[in-house]
């Protein structure tokens, strides 16, 4: 049986490592932004994080020649913008909406300006990774492509589980779920709130930046404003997974499904207005949404400064 | 000895307050000495030189109002606030906290009165955060904790499920789970604050039977309360505090209500509530056979019926939970009744409005004032209008007239007493006794036929409690039918000429006053049966 000339059992084994591809920066970002929220900060930064992590790999991979230069340099910067974040809203108390539309728009102000200033008459690509395979794996026919994968992609995995492992049976992960549920009540057994909030929304924000730098990965190339709302789909991804690693990780599926849908129905040549299957990623986002607001419970504390 | 009640200057109580020479010299057969402690905030004396003592293997009750300064002394020794002045002495030895981890290193547990517990996490994680067992550098020993917390269940006779989530615990139990966190943290000094305000009244037998079992254990017990009953039943010494200072130290023993309370608020209080008898008139509130819903779509309310006449005090006697609340929002027109009528004044209001309601001489005390009573963060003066501010005179066509809203508001500030007189204030300001007082300026001022109040005294302290006992007995007087809703047992049998037992959604019992006695409603509350 074939589907736009290609036999079916290949053409689903390219969607779903398609679907791997594309839900790779949305887990990163939906992982990040679970730090951030999960300690009780609200985190709608998480695009400008995503832009500032792929400008910075893009910058660390083309000067140095090397992408995990890159991607050391995406942690870097995204952390670091994610402690303006911090600041703002941790120490000074901001309105954490407020403070995260100040760093989205700082974000894709300062990446369109360097990029405008120093690249855009002279665009390098940066370095290209090597494909990880996964021994075995990769020798089954037909959806072998699965297990080769960029190293981003696995990384991704990893931090799943160990983000799953961390957040329930740490030390860390019982504090940090204690500050943002209730931060007087860590505060009382000695818990230092304001440390762990500034922690979690560093480390977030280093690993959405790390989700940003994923489409350097992927395209070698930067161009301003090239996330295209996925950080914000990766925080719908971490509230329809109800802001726990494994739902955020298969919201983020469930999204890269539908965007490598668009993708695949867009190669086939179907007849049909590339526009509106341009929309299916953010109409099923929109729908999915608005059936799992309600039923899902944020952190207590979330959007709520400390005081003491 | 010569005892004369309701009298203040009794020998056997010390009303001397701070003599810095009758202090004695730190000693550590003490569990905890407070010597002149002194808390300045801006423009307050929160603390005035107390002194406090406490032995091991005793109840030492912390008595006083709303504002006397009892939280303030908590949090000082608790080492959330720093003192202005003073010093702490925990076994004879001066100490300086520096945070709350100082004082848990001395040996002090707190009990919050606004639990410190996380809702959706166990019982365990709970107990264990911040002083978590671990393996391998951070990962939970959950069992290593569990077993501990069992253990010093068993010790302290305290029962819990250690892997239960919090938020499906009953609050009995999340005080037990409080606690316990103390004690996990090898606590001697367990300072209670106004423990039972969230209690029923089986659970806080149930706390004071546990408080005598830790006393007895040697472990020592602040006990912060407004509540005289619980004072003179539970405590081995009493301290008063009034604006600040010592007002004065009592002994349970021969110490009695009347005298507590003078000492508390300065000036002689009437508990008993002073009444005439009733002169019930003709039927104002008519409910037969309701049904109604709650939240989760199970039945709250069970087919109850019940009559208040005009000039009549109706009082629902119950445990929190049993169809009280929901049967007071179907009332006032907030929930809608799934079947039964209600008639007020002979017509049917079942399906009324609350806006309809108001018109028809309704009027609510309700018992949650910060969500449904009072707009916190508006004025006092828009506060005392909330339901007449689209009427003449607080308005014309859609236009408000502050003048008249301003002079109605300073009328009735100055008639319900209210404090600061200032209307302008933000209701948020207000203390717990001011803010129910703008709540009963609003709904009193009004001409009104029914009034439904839900807990109208729950965390005040005496002085306001009396006032608003008066308030409520005086429209009774009036000809206005009251239906009051109160998990006290004490309020309702003060107040009450009718009584109501509301259990699991249904009326099972109605009395007169005259007939009704603790032991009979607590024995029905509770679902028992009354042998006739």
């Amino acid at each position: 049986m074939t589907l736009c000339g290609v036999p079916i059992e290949v053409l689903i084994a390219t969607l779903l490592a398609t679907t791997l591809r594309v839900a790779t920066p949305l887990t990163l970002g939906a992982i990040g932004g679970l730090f951030c929220e999960r300690s009780g900060v609200v985190n709608i930064a998480i695009e400008g994080l995503m832009i500032t992590g792929a400008f910075a790999a893009y910058v660390g991979g083309t000067w140095s020649g090397s992408i995990w230069i890159g991607l050391l340099f995406a942690l870097v910067f995204a952390g670091l913008m994610s402690a303006l974040h911090a600041v703002l809203s941790i120490t000074f108390r901001v309105d954490q909406i407020i403070s995260g539309t100040v760093v989205n728009i700082l974000a894709f102000g300062l990446t369109g300006f360097f990029y405008d200033q120093y690249f855009s008459q002279h665009a390098p690509t940066s370095g290209s990774v090597p494909i990880i395979s996964i021994p075995l794996l990769q020798d089954i026919p037909v959806f072998g492509r699965l297990f080769q994968q960029q190293p981003v992609v696995w990384i991704a995995l990893l931090l799943v589980a160990v983000t799953h492992f961390m957040l329930f049976f740490t030390r860390w992960g019982l504090r940090t779920r204690a500050v943002g549920e209730h931060p007087r009540a860590a505060d009382t057994v000695g818990i230092n709130v304001f440390r762990v909030r500034y922690m979690n929304v560093i480390i977030g924000g280093a690993l959405a930046g790390l989700g940003g730098a994923y489409l350097i990965v992927e395209v070698s190339t930067f161009s301003p404003g090239m996330t295209i709302g996925r950080g914000f789909i990766a925080l719908a991804a971490l509230i329809f997974g109800k802001w726990t690693p494994l739902g955020a990780w298969g919201a983020a599926l469930l999204f890269g499904f539908t965007q490598a849908l668009q993708i695949n129905i867009q190669q086939c040549g179907v007849d049909f207005p590339a526009q509106i299957i341009g929309t299916l990623p953010y109409v099923v986002t929109i729908i999915v949404l608005a059936g799992a607001v309600g039923r899902s419970t944020p952190p207590a504390a979330v959007g709520v400064p400390y005081e003491k | 000895m010569e005892t004369r009640p309701g009298t203040t200057h009794e020998s056997h109580i010390d009303v001397s307050g701070f003599r810095p020479d009758s202090v004695p010299a730190p000693d550590p057969a003490y569990a905890l000495q407070a010597r002149g402690m002194t808390k300045r905030f801006p423009g307050i004396l929160a603390n005035d030189h107390i002194d406090l003592d406490l032995k091991p293997g005793e109840v030492h009750a912390l008595l006083g109002e709303n504002g006397a300064g009892k939280s303030t002394l908590m949090n000082l020794l608790y080492g959330l606030y720093k003192p202005t002045e003073g010093q702490i002495y925990i076994a004879g030895k001066p100490v300086t906290f520096n945070g709350p981890n100082d004082a848990i290193a001395s040996g002090i547990g707190m009990v919050h009165q606004h639990f410190m517990l996380i809702p959706p996490l166990t019982v365990t994680e709970n107990i264990m955060l911040g002083g978590e067992p671990t393996v391998l550098g951070g990962i939970l020993d959950r069992e290593a904790a569990a077993r501990h917390i069992r253990q010093l269940s068993d010790e302290y006779g305290l029962e819990v499920d250690p892997t239960a989530k919090v938020q499906d615990l009953a609050v009995g139990s999340q005080q037990r789970v409080e606690i316990l966190k103390a004690f996990y943290r090898k606590a001697d000094i367990l300072i209670l604050d106004e423990p039972t305000a969230v209690l029923t009244p089986q659970e806080a037998k149930d706390l004071f039977v546990i408080m005598r079992k830790l006393a007895a254990g040697g472990k020592a017990i602040v006990f912060i309360t407004h509540k005289l009953k619980e004072v003179l039943a539970v405590a081995d010494r009493i301290t008063v505090l009034r604006l600040g200072k010592v007002a004065g130290t009592a002994d349970p023993k021969t110490a009695t209500e009347a005298e507590l309370a003078s000492l508390m608020v300065g000036r002689t209080v009437l508990l008993q509530v002073d009444k005439k008898p009733a002169t019930p008139g003709k039927v104002t509130l008519q409910v037969d056979n309701l049904v109604v819903l709650d939240n989760r779509k199970h039945t709250a309310v069970d087919g109850l019926s019940l009559e208040v006449r005009a000039g009549e005090i109706f009082g629902i006697a119950g445990i929190d939970g049993n169809g009280q609340a929901e049967l007071v929002e179907v009332l006032t027109g907030l929930r809608k009744a799934s079947s039964g009528t209600i008639k007020l004044d002979g017509k049917d209001v079942t399906h009324a409005t609350t806006n309809n309601l108001i018109d028809n001489g309704l009027a609510h005390v309700p018992e949650d004032r910060h969500k449904y009573g009072l707009v916190l963060t508006y004025a006092v003066s828009d506060n005392t209008v909330l339901n007449t501010y689209d009427e003449a005179p607080f308005a014309r066509g859609i236009i408000r007239n502050d003048k008249s809203i301003l002079d109605f508001a300073r009328k009735v500030v100055a008639r319900f007493d209210v404090r600061p007189t200032r209307v302008e204030v933000q209701a948020r300001n207000l203390s717990g006794g001011n803010q129910q007082k703008v709540i009963l300026a609003r709904e009193l001022s009004r001409d009104i036929r029914l009034l439904v109040a839900a807990q109208p005294t729950r965390g005040l302290d005496v002085g306001s409690i009396e006032f608003v006992h008066k308030q409520i007995v005086a429209e009774r007087d009036e000809g206005v039918a009251v239906l009051l809703v109160s998990a006290e047992l004490d309020e309702v049998l003060a107040l009450s000429d009718t009584i109501g037992v509301i259990y699991k959604g249904k009326l099972v019992a109605v009395m007169p006053r005259a007939e009704a006695t603790r032991d009979k409603l607590g024995l029905l509350m509770t679902g028992g049966t009354v042998p006739t």
